[in-house]
């Protein structure tokens, strides 16, 4: 460890927990490329049985919003309630909505 | 792949199960402890994850094949007292497994050279006249399909990687070639087993391993080292002095307080 390493690249790991559900991001690993990158995301992240099922992508490949435009991009939404479903009633007979 | 049935020309008999069960538990038992020797030292933590859930892997092979030895035996053994209290004489571990970690490219070329006999193995070993082993066959050969999975992939990695990283693994796989003819070898306990139906003919084998080994050598850049004639045997219980090392750790909690529980 005393010599300066190149630090391998960051991948962001998804898992389908079940299936019909969507994969969701549990977390980050290094990794040399893909295929070792789903390796080791089944080692760390489906050792007791977390998923069917799993994405990797290339840290680097994430476009993010911007927190600086948070208030620009998220304020806007909070004055319209009316967007909430939560003016109608709905039917007993509707069992998921 | 396809397993072929293995002919059965002799009852297997409780002694030779032993046995048996012994040579392939044993085998799983000690590469699983050379892996956990890379815990808290492998080159990334990744790796090291890697290595110790096939070392876990190893270790329930291990398990499975021990306790099965301990009721076939009836003298009341377990597991635990074949592991911990065995000396290096009643071990039936191939030889290859014992070798010490030298760097991560020698532990992955180990790896890797078992894995490819290990598949060929369990796949074989399901339609065992046993069914204690041809469960733990069906079982573990899902397992070493991603351990095969695992290890070729680093082979051609480091193989086709830098110039420091091809010779590292080139120079494991030279040191550890020797070991491997002791597969396939006859006369020793695998061979009894298959004329009993219990497992493969070791040497049925050697074609099916070479066709998991010599296409990921070329893919890395790495020169299939000549063959040697001298035999090492360590299914006849025959080892050199790296086991006994290997035990004396493995083994010092239970020799030192008998009887310790966790």
């Amino acid at each position: 460890m005393s010599q300066q390493r190149k630090q391998w690249p960051l991948y962001e790991v998804f898992i389908r927990a079940r299936s019909g559900l969507e994969h969701k991001h549990v977390g980050s690993i290094h990794a040399v490329d893909a295929r070792q990158a789903v390796e080791h995301a089944r080692d760390l992240y489906t050792r007791r049985q977390e998923g069917v099922s799993i994405w990797v992508v290339r840290s680097s490949d994430i476009t993010a919003s911007d927190p600086g435009e948070a208030e620009a991009l998220f304020e806007p939404a909070k004055d319209k309630i009316y967007r909430h479903p939560t003016f109608y009633s709905i039917p007993d007979e509707v069992k998921n909505l | 792949m396809s397993a072929t049935a293995t002919p059965v020309t002799a009852a297997a008999s409780d002694d030779l199960r032993f046995r048996y069960a012994v040579h392939l538990g044993d085998t799983s038992l000690i590469l699983a402890q050379r892996l956990g020797e890379w815990v808290g030292h492998a080159p990334a933590l990744e790796e090291d994850l890697a290595l110790a859930n096939i070392a876990l892997d190893l270790l329930g092979q291990a398990r499975h094949l021990l306790s099965y030895a301990g009721e076939i035996e009836g003298k009341g053994r377990s597991e635990d007292d074949l592991a911990f209290l065995r000396d290096p004489s009643d071990f039936g571990n191939l030889a290859l497994v014992e070798q010490p970690n030298v760097d991560f490219g020698h532990t992955i070329v180990r790896q890797f050279l078992i894995d490819a006999w290990q598949l060929e193995l369990f796949e074989r070993l399901q339609s065992s006249v046993e069914p204690r082993f041809a469960e733990l066959a069906a079982k573990a050969l899902k397992e070493t399909r991603y351990h095969y999975r695992f290890s070729s992939g680093w082979m051609v990695r480091l193989g086709d990687g830098t110039e420091e990283s091809h010779q590292r693994v080139q120079a494991g796989l030279d040191a550890l070639w020797k070991f491997t003819n002791e597969l396939f070898a006859p006369g020793a306990v695998d061979e009894e087993a298959a004329a009993a139906g219990l497992g493969p003919d070791p040497a049925s084998l050697r074609a099916a391993w070479l066709a998991n080994v010599e296409p990921v050598l070329a893919e890395a850049t790495l020169k299939k080292p000549a063959d040697v004639s001298y035999r090492w045997f360590g299914k006849r219980n025959q080892h050199g002095e790296h086991l006994s090392h290997l035990l004396a750790e493995m083994q010092f909690m239970q020799r030192t307080y008998p009887g310790m529980q966790w």
